[in-house]
């Protein structure tokens, strides 16, 4: 696999960048009412307020949906490339990629973690790998 | 009822071939459908004074007037959400006849889908924001690899497929109804080559579980245009098509891509806001329909339609497709012109040509006796009636 295409970074969206890159994961808090919000946004659409603080997540939540896609291909990625929308623990959802898992594997409600993959440019993607399973 | 009922009408509608490589300008493909559209409305490129089409489209309208010749353009406007916006065109053009900002509207789309830059090619390249509605929220997209419209729309349908208890073989029932629409249809890509249920199971995996190949639109080179104007001035006209009604719903984080945030993603809520418009204000009921154009880019999210719609329960479409209600004799024939599966793509506009094809009376898979005719792009829709004269 070529290397992953760096993300695109804004002005909204620089501090979860610089967490990834960094091997955290983070969301956007309202400084006003303390909604978590992703993807993150200038204003908070519940109460207005333009302050918003950067919140380390736990990193893990459960796989909302998925899809294995297979068609068309890009150099940069495996395939079937994983994709899956998490729904974190904190209440919000990341669409991203399942890694370390068969893709016969992936199922709705699978509890995941996460980990970082690398891009160009010295950057990191948040994805998603199973949580291991309790020993019995 | 609202003022925009039976305010306005289809006075013309026109197209170019529909095609893989139209080796032409969008700009060209535009004016040929739009000058076609008002000679099928017995106007001419004078009369016209206002403009609408999609954000997305690459035509510009001073270009696009430069060339079809119009002394005098009074109003424009642009319609967000790609697709899902395609008959919000129609809305825009009978809100402003009938404000009476402007008299006769040209709506167009033009593509080169297919011999141009193809919605379906796998491209990386992201962009924080551009002029189209929606792009934004890609930069959370294809970092991932999740890089075209099926794998945006996949995530949704698998969520859908789980909590429903859907297959991919459900919706092959859809595509099969409308490959054997389209096998009728001349104008359609897939003319005179109808599918079984067996070929659609052994199409190549798009996006597993939810989208095999014959799940998907045709991307398409062509162009359609409307010539809309006041029910006065419509009625003196050779074939008018009254616009019954229009609506738009653009519900909080819902355009394709950012409605991945949304709370059950197993309900296409801005198709239900949108039915909500459409057959609360304005004096028509889901019984009124004789036809329906439902937008089909990927078949999963014709049956997230249908339901979202009120023509079935939640989880029922996959039941009211198996039981034949799309096709010639069922509750609500759908996309007779095969879809855009079937016919091609030009970004759902072709869709509402088919609707005045059967209200006129001359569509390739005629309804008997069409006179009410609903066409819906997601969270854009209009009623379509043929006028009592």
């Amino acid at each position: 696999m070529s290397e992953r295409p760096a993300p695109i970074v804004t002005e909204d969206s620089e501090p979860f960048w610089a967490a990834a890159a960094a091997g955290r994961l983070m969301a956007q808090r309202c400084a006003g009412c303390h909604r978590m919000q992703h993807p993150p946004r200038p204003m908070c659409p519940s109460c207005h307020a333009t302050d918003s603080e950067w919140v380390e997540l736990a990193g893990t939540g459960s796989v909302y949906s998925f899809s294995l896609l297979h068609h068309p291909r890009h150099p940069a990625f495996d395939y079937p490339v994983i994709a899956a929308i998490v729904s974190l623990d904190e209440g919000i959802r990341m669409v991203s990629n399942l890694v370390e898992v068969d893709p016969g594997d992936v199922r709705i409600d699978l509890p995941v973690e996460v980990t970082f993959a690398p891009t160009a440019g010295s950057m990191a993607l948040p994805v998603f790998r199973p949580l291991p399973e309790p020993r019995p | 009822m609202i003022a925009l009922a039976d305010a306005a009408a289809i006075v013309g509608a026109g197209q170019t071939e529909f095609s893989k490589a139209a080796g032409r300008s969008e700009t060209q493909l535009a004016c040929e459908a739009i000058v076609a559209a008002l000679d099928d409305a017995g106007l001419t490129t004078t009369d016209v004074d206002g403009l609408v089409s999609y954000t997305i489209d690459p035509v510009e309208e001073t270009e696009l007037v430069r060339a079809i010749g119009s002394p005098q353009i009074a109003w424009s406007s642009r319609v967000p959400y790609g697709g899902g916006g395609s008959q919000g065109v129609l809305l825009h053009a009978a809100a402003a006849v009938a404000s009476g900002v402007a008299r006769v509207v040209v709506v167009y789309r033009a593509v080169k889908a297919r011999s141009g830059a193809r919605f379906g090619a796998a491209q990386a390249a992201t962009r924080p924001t551009s002029a189209h509605s929606g792009s934004t929220a890609m930069q959370w997209l294809l970092p991932f690899g999740v890089l075209t419209p099926a794998s945006w729309m996949s995530l949704n349908a698998t969520r859908y497929m789980h909590t429903y208890g859907v297959t991919n073989a459900d919706f092959g029932r859809a595509v099969v109804q409308m490959r054997t629409y389209a096998a009728k249809n001349p104008n359609a890509h897939f003319y005179e080559r109808p599918i079984t249920l067996d070929d659609h199971q052994r199409s190549r995996w798009i996006a597993e579980p939810a989208i095999r190949l014959l799940d998907c639109c045709q991307e398409t080179d062509g162009a359609v245009a409307f010539v809309v104007a006041g029910r006065d001035r419509a009625m003196d006209t050779p074939e008018p098509v009254m616009i019954a009604a229009a609506a738009g719903a653009g519900l909080f984080e819902e355009e394709i891509g950012s409605d991945h945030y949304r709370a059950d993603l197993s309900r296409m809520e801005g198709s239900a806001a949108l039915a909500a418009q459409l057959f609360g204000q304005f004096g028509i009921t889901r019984d009124d329909v004789d036809v329906a154009m439902v937008y089909d880019a990927f078949s999963p999210i014709l049956l997230m339609q249908l339901e979202a719609l009120g023509f079935c329960g939640f989880g029922e479409a996959k039941d009211f497709v198996a039981d034949g209600h799309l096709g010639p004799g069922g509750l609500l024939p759908c996309n007779t012109n095969g879809g855009l599966i079937g016919e091609g793509y030009i970004h759902g506009l072709n869709l509402t040509l088919e609707a005045v094809r059967q209200l006129r009376g001359r569509s390739c898979n005629q309804i008997d006796g069409a006179r009410t005719a609903l066409v819906t792009a997601s969270r854009t829709g209009v009623i379509l009636q043929r006028p009592d004269r």
